[in-house]
């Protein structure tokens, strides 16, 4: 008999003894309702606590911003994803010249140069949780995971619209269940450890920096 | 080997809680772990409905176990990603081995997962020429000093800053000597860039399965596990048959119960949910993904309503951090890949009872693990029944053969002994007759030599209370 015959067979044998709780049905929250103002103020509270930087632009001054912030925190490049709206928005109003990077890992030293070069990325999300100060991100083909994972810097641009309060509502109200992709993230402030006698510290294996522009 | 190190849990808890420095670095580690997990529970009323819907959670999961496997394994085929089936850690170890050597790897480099040092995957590798490379910070301070983790959240727990400066100095080549904190963690983050880039492989563990979408959640801080899923060209998971859920709206629940009581963080770094390979048009992620379902005596601990509750756990440590055993003994001396609480209820089932004999003593009964588990584990009622498998013989008609190894402790003397004082304690005539031979009341008191060790040997008193009640009555008349 195959391992997975055996194994089905001995759980199948002992599955419904008597004794062991009958399932019951688990009461499902209310949506909650938190004003939207409210939940921005809990996602910036939750985020800066988990020590991301955070600021707030408009649909239109953001590009300038990002540019402000990579010559304040003298970055020599930003990898961006040329394709996505934001990428295009990005470029159209880029006021600096030569520090944009465009992502293609299927060029020949694309991943080598993502390593080992590429000081910051810049990336949507899709939506944002509020009680646990959480950004959601879909990679996609045209932003792809490693974009938000590698750089020492990560950017991330959020819709202040697209802030729900919890975990739960997202997923409820995206309908996760009828399609996921084949990765979702919940990103809540930049790669941390505690393994060296407990204390924090910030950039183990991501990016150190997590920085917040909030469209609001 | 193996049945040495499980038989010297005395003798290492004796060496360990003499090791004063030891004992302090758990002690601090625990308090700070259990300040800051109260920390996110202050409503205890937020807490007592969330565990309860923890406990409806995993219980459900568990009543439609067998569907659910078999639901998840369709789904993660539908996605694209491929399942296998191990009874045994050789199997699974055999699979693995066979997926790394059909894509020609080399070098696999590891997320964190406790299921892969169950199965001593490492040792495996080694021995067939592949290197497992571990990336948690934890585990690879862990692998470099060449021991295994002390804790399953923080595995390097045991050693001190001054400890892992002198290991980073004398095993990473041109590292200086140095405790600041920051620098080695970045010492450790350049060391294993590299090998993130180069790896064709990378193999995680799974915080939970979930059956109704086919996908694998996994919960961190660094990176590291990202990075391992993400960036090879193959990921392979390994999880206990276990660590299913029905549906993705369970997760919510679990998640915030789990990182609450693990890390007393509201929520980890990054949350990772992994639903398949790389799509057609995608320019990362893995090609292939595979998962391993390993069972390794949990089909055991499931044919037994009581013991079944042990499946609910979903390894976040509480147990261990409030248990004031481990507190003084640390990871280590349980001799056993889980230490603590869980590991005295879960190792049994995978190693058998004759190998784990000694653990389920390892506890106070105090009921801290109990108290804090939030799937809500009765720990204190399963290490007391498995005391009792430990000295109840296999097949005797009460205690039908669940327990690979029960029986271990069964002493036929002690078992006489106590027969011997339940008579002598229910038969008046008898009692009587004993009373007045004090020795030989002594002589059925099975060996106390280890008892005594730490308490005094009671005196027997010249006069019982029966007697002594008798002259009080006879003078008052
Ligand atoms: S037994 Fe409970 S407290 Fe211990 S690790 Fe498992 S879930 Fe956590």
């Amino acid at each position: 008999m195959s391992a997975r015959a055996h194994i089905l067979a001995k759980l199948t044998a002992s599955h419904d003894q008597p004794g062991w709780p009958a399932p019951v049905a688990l009461k499902t929250n209310p949506p909650r309702t938190i004003n939207a103002a409210d939940q921005l103020a809990q996602l910036k509270t939750m985020m800066a606590a988990a020590h991301t930087e955070i600021h707030e632009v408009s649909s239109e001054n953001w590009p300038e911003k990002v540019a402000e912030l990579t010559q304040a925190k003298n970055l020599n490049n930003l990898l961006i994803a040329p394709k996505t709206a934001l990428g295009k928005q990005l470029q159209a109003q880029w006021p600096v010249d030569g520090v944009t990077l465009k992502y293609d890992l299927h060029h020949s030293g694309g991943k080598e140069e993502l390593f080992f070069s590429v000081d910051a990325a810049l990336t949507s999300c899709r939506s944002a949780i509020a009680e646990t100060g959480s950004l959601v991100l879909w990679p996609s083909p045209a932003e792809p995971r490693l974009m938000s994972l590698v750089p020492p810097v990560h950017f991330v641009l959020l819709d202040a619209h697209n802030i729900y309060p919890s975990l739960t509502e997202v997923m409820q109200a995206e309908n996760w269940a009828a399609a996921m992709p084949s990765n979702a993230l919940l990103i809540s402030g930049p790669s941390k450890t505690a393994d060296i006698q407990q204390t924090l510290a910030y950039g183990a294996h991501g990016p150190k920096e997590l920085v917040l522009l909030i469209m609001v | 080997m193996k049945t040495e190190i499980l038989h010297n849990f005395t003798s290492r808890s004796r060496a360990a809680t003499a090791d004063e420095a030891q004992r302090g670095k758990f002690r601090s580690a625990m308090d700070f772990l259990i300040a800051k997990r109260a920390a996110q529970f202050p409503d205890p009323t937020e807490w007592a409905e969330l565990r309860e819907s923890g406990q409806q959670i995993r219980q459900r999961a568990l009543a439609y176990l067998p569907k659910l496997l078999v639901q998840f394994e369709q789904k993660a085929q539908q996605n694209g990603m491929t399942v296998h089936w191990a009874e045994t850690p050789l199997e699974a170890n055999q699979i693995i081995h066979g997926i790394l050597q059909r894509q020609q790897v080399r070098t696999l480099i590891k997320g964190k997962s406790m299921v892969s040092e169950e199965i001593e995957l490492n040792q495996y590798l080694q021995a067939h020429s592949i290197q497992a490379l571990e990336s948690d910070m934890g585990e690879f301070i862990v692998q470099m000093a060449d021991e295994k983790p002390s804790h399953i959240i923080m595995p390097a727990i045991h050693k001190s800053k001054q400890e892992i400066a002198a290991l980073f100095a004398a095993e990473i080549d041109d590292t200086p000597y140095t405790e600041d904190v920051d620098e080695l963690i970045q010492i450790g983050r350049q060391a294993l860039r590299q090998q993130f880039f180069n790896a064709d492989a990378g193999l995680s563990g799974v915080n939970f399965a979930i059956a109704e979408t086919g996908t694998l959640c996994l919960v961190e801080n660094e990176g590291n596990g990202r990075l391992s899923t993400s960036c090879p060209r193959v990921h392979i998971a390994i999880t206990g048959i276990e660590k299913m859920l029905e549906n993705l709206a369970d997760l919510p629940t679990l998640l915030t119960l789990l990182t609450r009581s693990a890390t007393g963080q509201p929520i980890t770094t990054y949350v990772n949910l992994i639903s398949g390979p790389r799509r057609a048009d995608e320019q990362d992620g893995p090609e292939e993904v595979h998962i391993v379902l390993l069972d390794n005596g949990r089909s055991q601990a499931y044919a037994d309503v009581q013991l079944r509750q042990t499946l609910q756990c979903i390894r976040c440590g509480a147990c261990m951090n409030h248990c004031p055993v481990y507190t003084r003994i640390g990871g280590h001396a349980y001799g056993t890949t889980y230490p603590g609480p869980i590991g005295s209820i879960i190792s049994p089932h995978l190693l058998g009872l004759a190998e784990t004999r000694d653990l389920p003593s390892a506890s106070t009964l105090c009921g801290a693990c109990g108290d804090v588990c939030p799937v809500k584990i009765p720990i204190p009622e399963l290490l007391l029944r498995l005391r009792v498998e430990n000295v109840t013989r296999a097949g005797t008609k009460d205690h039908p053969a669940v327990m690979r190894g029960q029986g271990a402790k069964y002493r036929l003397s002690e078992k006489l002994a106590w027969q011997a004082w339940s008579l002598l304690n229910t038969t008046p005539a008898l009692y009587l007759a004993s009373r007045r031979s004090a020795a030989g009341l002594r002589h059925l008191i099975p060996s106390v030599k280890a008892w005594t060790q730490a308490r005094v040997m009671p005196k027997i008193a010249p006069q019982s209370l029966h007697e002594l009640i008798k002259a009080h009555q006879e003078q008052k008349s």
